[in-house]
């Protein structure tokens, strides 16, 4: 280590550097990407943290059809405040992306990754003073299991056929190989409760480091600390209150008047307003979460790969990063994947702006006329906006684009995944199996770019059993290859998460995972008077 | 001779000729029933009309067709609109609204909370709001077309054109932002007590207040103006009545209709229309209730909010007619 790359770490130990700053000059002085982050992020817990204090949270994303039942946790608030008082068995690494032990110690696949064995954590207590057992948590992975359930993880565990406890281990078999099956186990639904929360799912009775005190769906939530938390390294403040607050005008009131200390959903637009409040600082972190251009590959005129390809060089990724993130975020490479997942297929050429080879495969496909592309406000913030400045990169290219604005209202049972091309959102995946079996392999439920392909299909299963990494990475690579030069996704940019604190927030941990340090802000930082 | 009630007339005839009042209460009450069900009817299709359902936009994008299928399964969706209908108004004649299809939570349980902060709210902006508008709009008659009318025409009016929002927006960079002396955000809780409620909602009672001041008081001012100069108040006048008289016995009762009317509308917005001021000062009352839900189509909460909004207007409409016919014999006997 340098003596400058030092004098960085120090300064952000002493908490007068963000992340984005630290990235950027660690970088520059010759730091790979990884080092940089893990440097970052030993510094970062290098801040000696306080204990106490009464933290408050101004969040977006809540409502009051909101229900505290783990399975059917969908908005942001319930993604935060179930953190709070629920564990899982396994959670992601912060800046790695890769399992980490929660309550499940350890595991062993099988040779054919199609079982899985897990040492269950003992000695750790429930709110309601229960210990843990390994009953509770088959109980639970059979909720989310049930193919009546409603549960919001149904899609991830489908392919678990057998759940069952032996002796103190559980094991879990699949329907086939999976490399990943850890990291499908940290999906936020998945929170142990007692008994499986078969009888109060909604009691919010769990393991985590906070017990929630007062519940009003859409209006509040307040803890106090779990005095008996089975952790010594999370849980910082004395009580937690987390308000809803869905309009950004009223998140920018309440933080830069002191009255909260974190707020969620900061507006691009209005960042750099609220960046010269002297007590407020902006926590931007690489996320998975990416706003696409989908094209219907089965679809006239889109069922054209020189069309798909002359739609693609003419998308100004730069601008769109600029423009619409307000350079909070960075340019997509037209597959879902970015350099936050494990095993991420480097040394892919990033394909630029060009109207000349826009044109050139515009003619080729022989189409012409105009290419209706559908947006709405609801599919990105700034998604019209968006529209219209790609309408106008590829005007450059000879390429008319009409732009029809669609009401917001049911624009995701109407427009998306119906209509060919249309503008939309992912919020990214935990493994980069996920992100293609959710919407990229054939039988995918939400192939919205009707990508059908059966050899990309094929390298997909094979994938997903293969545990050999450098060879995983290889058929990674392929697969972003396929998607990337004849499927029907316009990836322009993933989106950075934008929050913002007020300075007496300290020990944030910018999470790749998700938004809001993964759902984990409460549990993780702590105050300073 | 006996009198004519006596003289055979049926004596429901007769006593709606001793009590013309009553008759008319009556009247308006069996007819803000049949509104009522007509308006049950209006929401319930409206809802039904609205894209997308519940399942598939509670799901959003992690909902697999199986999940999908499970809920409305669970919820009769599957069943026609009718049958549904008439369930609903049958549950909804009890008061039992059922429960939500998003937290299962009982509707009527729950609305009676965001009800209660809702009228809570409410009831301050009204109180003072009604008697400054009508103090301001006498007022401005007694000044008219000097200085202190002009004042406050230009401030009513200024107050009026701006959108609410802004109002609040205004009113929380200024006393929450940059003085520091109002409680922002607004958000009232069960265990909270009465001294920090009213604290909390000084501001949204501020913005409502001014959002319904100029539309109160400009109308105030227009009736007392009509009635003044009319011939029969130049009669009261002439023929030697002092000034109080001629104003409690024959301006007061024909100038209260127009203002009645109006403070019953907008005591009807103070409880239904106030949802951008609860937005802005996540203040946790009925209109955000009802917004959230239509965005997921929870739809028994958004019919029971839909029938209760209905019901205040019809309800202060009704007071509003009957204290104006109470106000002025004239208008008990339509011609």
């Amino acid at each position: 280590m340098s003596d400058y790359t030092k004098f960085l770490a120090g300064r952000v130990t002493s908490g007068g550097m963000n992340r984005r700053e630290f990235m950027g000059r660690a970088m520059a002085a010759g730091l790979t990407l990884a080092a940089a982050s893990s440097l970052y992020a030993s510094s970062a817990s290098a801040q000696e943290p306080k204990r106490g204090g009464h933290l408050k949270l101004g969040l977006e994303g809540g409502s009051a059809t909101d229900s505290l039942d783990p399975a059917k946790a969908l908005s942001q608030v319930l993604f935060c405040v179930n953190r709070n008082w629920g564990d899982l068995l396994v959670e992601s690494h912060p800046t790695t992306g890769e399992p980490v032990a929660s309550l499940a110690e350890s595991w062993e696949p099988s040779a054919d990754a199609s079982q899985w064995t897990f040492k269950i954590r003992k000695g750790v207590q429930f709110h309601n003073g229960k210990e843990m057992t390994i009953d509770d948590v088959v109980k639970t992975l059979e909720r989310h299991t049930d193919e009546k359930s409603e549960s919001g993880a149904l899609g991830v565990m489908k392919s678990i056929t057998k759940i069952e406890a032996k002796g103190d281990d559980l094991v879990l078999t699949l329907t086939e190989g999976n490399a990943d099956l850890p990291l499908l186990l940290s999906d936020y639904h998945l929170i142990i409760q007692p008994g499986g929360g078969y009888d109060e799912p909604t009691a919010a009775v769990g393991t985590g480091p906070y017990k929630l005190t007062g519940w009003e769906a859409g209006v509040r939530a307040t803890f106090e600390r779990n005095e008996n938390d089975w952790r010594s390294d999370r849980g910082y403040v004395d009580s937690i209150e987390v308000i809803t607050m869905n309009d950004a005008t009223a998140r920018i009131a309440a933080l830069s008047s002191g009255q909260v200390h974190f707020i969620n959903r900061v507006d691009p637009k209005t960042v750099s307003l609220l960046k010269r409040a002297p007590t407020v600082e902006i926590l931007n972190t690489s996320g998975r979460g990416h706003y696409v251009f989908i094209m219907h590959c089965d679809t006239a005129p889109f069922d054209n790969n020189d069309l798909r390809l002359a739609l693609k060089y003419a998308m100004d990724r730069e601008t769109m990063v600029d423009k619409i993130l307000g350079g909070y975020g960075k340019v997509g490479n037209d597959f879902p994947i970015n350099e936050t997942y494990a095993l991420f297929p480097e040394g892919i050429e990033q394909r630029a702006y060009d109207p000349d080879k826009a044109a050139f495969h515009y003619k080729k496909s022989g189409h012409d006329g105009t290419v209706l592309l559908r947006t709405s406000e609801v599919a990105f913030p700034g998604a019209v906006d968006a529209a219209v400045l790609y309408q106008e990169s590829a005007k450059k290219a000879g390429i008319n684009i009409e732009v029809k604005r669609e009401p917001g209202d049911g624009y995701w049972s109407n427009v998306w995944n119906v209509q060919p091309f249309c503008t939309s959102y992912w919020g990214g995946r935990p493994t980069q199996d996920q992100m293609y079996s959710t919407a990229y392999l054939s039988t995918a439920d939400w192939n919205d770019t009707r990508f059908k392909r059966p050899d990309f299909d094929k390298k997909l299963l094979e994938a997903r059993s293969e545990l050999d990494k450098d060879k995983r990475k290889e058929m990674y690579r392929d697969m972003a290859m396929m998607v990337r030069d004849e499927g029907g996704l316009i990836l322009p940019m993933f989106n950075d998460f934008v929050n913002a604190s007020t300075k007496q927030v300290k020990g944030y941990v910018h999470d790749i995972g998700n938004d809001m340090s993964n759902g984990y802000v409460a549990t993780r930082v702590w105050l300073e008077s | 001779m006996a009198t004519s009630v006596d003289d055979g007339e049926p004596a429901l005839l007769g006593f709606a000729k001793r009590f013309p009042l009553l008759v008319l209460i009556a009247q308006r009450l069996g007819l803000s029933v049949v509104l009522l069900f007509a308006v049950s009817v209006l929401i319930f299709a409206g809802v039904e009309a609205l894209p997308g359902d519940f399942a598939t936009t509670y799901l959003g994008q992690s909902a697999t067709p199986q999940a999908v299928a499970n809920i409305r399964k669970d919820l009769g969706l599957d069943q026609p609109v009718v049958t549904r209908y008439v369930e609903w108004l049958g549950g909804a004649i009890h008061g039992d609204f059922g429960n939500s299809w998003a937290s299962r939570q009982s509707v009527s349980e729950q609305i009676g909370k965001r009800l209660g902060n809702s009228l809570f709210l409410a009831f301050f902006a009204a109180i003072i709001s009604v008697p400054l508008a009508v103090g301001l709009g006498m007022l401005a008659v007694h000044f008219r077309n000097r200085f202190p009318d002009r004042l406050i025409n230009v401030i009513s009016l200024a107050a009026i054109s701006l959108p609410e929002f802004f109002v609040g927006y205004l009113l929380i960079l200024f006393f929450a932002v940059k003085f520091g002396v109002a409680t922002f955000p607004a958000t009232v809780y069960d265990d909270m007590d009465l001294l920090d409620r009213l604290k909390a909602i000084a501001l949204p009672t501020a913005t409502l207040v001014l959002v319904v001041l100029a539309h109160m008081m400009r109308m105030t001012r227009a009736a007392i103006l009509s009635v003044m100069s009319s011939a029969y108040m130049e009669t009261a006048e002439l023929k030697g009545l002092s000034a109080f008289r001629a104003i409690v016995k024959h301006a007061a009762p024909n100038a209260i209709a127009p203002i009645i009317n109006v403070v019953a509308l907008n005591l009807a917005y103070l409880v239904v229309g106030v949802v951008v001021v609860e937005v802005v000062f996540v203040y946790p009352g009925m209109g955000q209730y009802m917004v959230d839900a239509v965005t997921v189509r929870d739809m028994p909460v958004v019919q029971a909010c839909g029938l209760i909004f209905a019901a205040f207007y019809i309800l202060l409409n009704m007071l509003a007619d009957i204290i104006a016919i109470a106000a002025n014999p004239r208008l008990r006997h339509p011609r």
